[in-house]
């Protein structure tokens, strides 16, 4: 068992490496329009990873995600425009606006659960989305935030960063999504990341064991908020404006289709989902008109007969612990000293 | 010294009196059942005790304070642990990442963003060490979910153990057992918290076993305490009698 062990870990090495050197070669050889893809890929996969952290992890689905990507795109935008032209520092102002903003609006959602606690989320979305459509001196109301500057970076003794240039512009995000990835492994690795799947197992026990289950959720709610604000933000430089869309229902539906199309028992779920979303829209969308209706037909096939996700299919397949399948319940070969948690290998 | 004790406790759901005016005082140290037939109201007094419900009337007091209407987690804080009738255990996790939260919560690092279940040696050690004396040993690894019924109970136990409380409510920790399995399993929660000095108040339903290891016996009917005394006592109460086997006996 030990050495199969090895073996698997090796393989996902293996493929983890392979995954990274095809990322960073990816636009060199493809076209531009490809790069764009992938951006918009790699910011949705963002998105839904923030929304995983929520559902995936402790339980709670949320239908007004697209309240923090949106705020934060606002925020990133109107820093741009108004206070500085520094990127790096409406990034800054974004993530923490979102935070903000997520603590005062979960602070009411996490008192409630299930059904009140989507309605709400729902409301809250309608809400933002009304804000920015008719706040127009501010939003730009229905034509969208426009005349966004982005500058060069500057960094002293390297040559300046053109983030208008396509391809800079994808290294940038993929660099600023990795990082951001890693954070969100760390949480979900961490006493917390476990705390919150004790949660979603079940509240009654946690809340037995001395937990304050709302103040964890709060938490939870308030990363997950400022993620989803981060991914908002990587839109404005590359799109060069924000559209009121970023606030829209439909966009808090992505992440929950792209979850639940990776899996959302898997840390990578979402952000292999995210891939799937887009590539396929991206297929269907130039062969058939109603690219709606397919996807549609495919997410509902996927939930019917992946219900671990694409993920979680490749993981049984690979034999590796799934943790949705009832014959390999164990979990083998984690010796006292390198216990960190129970073995989730994606 | 009265480590637990309830006031005048009242509840009813409708025209139903759930409990009704239940007065009860636990002793340091002492191994309390309570039993009743079924409906008797023994699962609404727990309610009421570990803070799920909130009494019509009454009080509850632990270590002399009034806790009546506190959370869950601030009773917790205050030293209460309690078990359910339907084994509550996060069933996707493993045993050993079970304990391991139960732990985080104690040692108040469930906040930590940073740190892994296995990055402190104490914590892990004081796990194996709880799963090993609920006799879990042999399924550190495994799933909650892939217990057996008997050993999720054990588990569920063992969470409770883990926030080191001193008083300890236990709801049917037997429930579903067969003979065998509900003796050893009693034996065992009498020996643990006698050790550790856990007060412990439960319910179970095999009367013989109640009679055989508590210190002492509260009886319900119908909300009401009817009698509340040592095995000897009970045994002897003609109330009881006439609540457990109908007017005729």
């Amino acid at each position: 068992m030990e050495a199969t062990n090895l073996k698997r870990s090796r393989l996902t090495d293996l493929c983890s490496v392979i995954v990274a050197a095809l990322l960073l070669i990816y636009p060199l050889v493809l076209s531009r329009f490809y790069s764009a893809l992938m951006i918009e890929i790699l910011t949705m996969g963002l998105f839904a990873l923030s929304f995983n952290l929520m559902f995936g992890y402790a339980g709670m689905l949320s239908f007004g995600q697209a309240t923090f990507y949106g705020i934060g795109a606002y925020t990133t935008a109107l820093f741009l425009k108004y206070i500085a032209p520094s990127l790096a520092l409406a990034m800054l102002s974004c993530m923490a606006v979102s935070f903000v903003a997520a603590v005062l609006i979960g602070s009411i959602c996490v008192r409630f659960t299930k059904t009140y606690f989507i309605m709400l989320t729902v409301a809250f979305g309608e809400i933002f989305y009304y804000i920015g459509n008719s706040w127009v001196s501010l939003t730009g109301g229905d034509d969208g935030l426009v005349g966004i500057p982005i500058s060069r970076i500057a960094i002293p003794g390297l040559p300046a960063i053109d983030l208008q240039d396509i391809r800079v512009y994808y290294y940038f995000t993929l660099l600023v999504v990795a990082i951001a990835a890693f954070v969100l492994r760390v949480i979900v690795a961490s006493r917390f990341g476990y705390v919150l799947r004790a949660i979603r197992e079940n509240r009654d026990r946690a809340e037995f064991l001395g937990l304050n289950i709302r103040r964890h959720l709060l938490l939870c709610y308030a990363i997950a908020g400022l993620f989803a604000g981060l991914a908002g933000a990587l839109t404005v430089p590359f799109e060069g404006m924000v559209s009121l869309e970023t606030l829209h229902f439909t966009k808090s539906a992505d992440p929950i289709i792209m979850s639940v199309l990776g899996g959302t028992r898997f840390f990578l779920g979402p952000l292999v989902g995210a891939a799937l979303f887009i590539l396929t829209k991206d297929t269907i969308q130039n062969l058939a008109e109603l690219w709606m209706l397919w996807m549609g037909i495919i997410f509902v096939a996927i939930v019917l007969f992946l219900p671990g996700g694409v993920v979680g299919f490749i993981a049984s397949l690979g034999g590796f612990r799934h943790r949705t399948s009832e014959n390999v319940e164990k979990n083998e070969g984690t010796k006292s000293s390198e216990y960190t948690g129970d073995q989730e290998p994606l | 010294m009265n480590i637990l004790e309830t006031k005048n406790l009242y509840k009813s759901f409708g025209a139903l009196t759930a409990v009704g005016d239940v007065t009860l005082k636990v002793e340091e140290g002492a191994l309390v059942s309570v039993i009743g037939p079924n409906g008797a109201g023994k699962t609404t007094l727990f309610n009421l005790i570990s803070g799920k419900y909130m009494p019509d009337k009454g009080a509850v007091f632990l270590r002399g304070e009034n806790i009546t209407g506190f959370p869950a987690h601030m009773l917790v804080k205050k030293g209460l642990g309690r078990s359910f009738q339907i084994t509550n255990i996060f069933p996707e996790l493993t045993v050993r990442t079970n304990v391991c939260v139960a732990l985080s919560a104690r040692l108040k690092k469930s906040f930590d963003c940073l740190h892994s279940l296995g990055a402190s040696r104490d914590i892990l050690k004081e796990a194996d060490s709880i799963i090993e004396s609920v006799g879990l040993s042999e399924y550190r690894d495994y799933k909650g979910s892939a217990l057996s019924h008997g050993d999720r109970k054990l588990l569920e136990f063992g969470l409770v153990l883990a926030i080191k409380p001193v008083v300890m409510l236990l709801d049917e920790p037997t429930c579903g057992m067969n003979q065998e399995e509900t003796n050893n399993t009693v034996r065992l929660i009498k020996e643990i918290t006698k050790e550790r000095n856990i007060t412990v108040i439960l319910t179970e339903h095999d009367i013989d076993l109640v009679f055989s290891i508590s210190d002492r016996i509260a009886v319900l009917d119908q909300g009401l305490l009817i009698a509340e005394g040592t095995p000897g006592e009970i045994r002897t109460n003609d109330l009881v009698k006439k609540a457990y086997l109908g007017a005729d006996a």
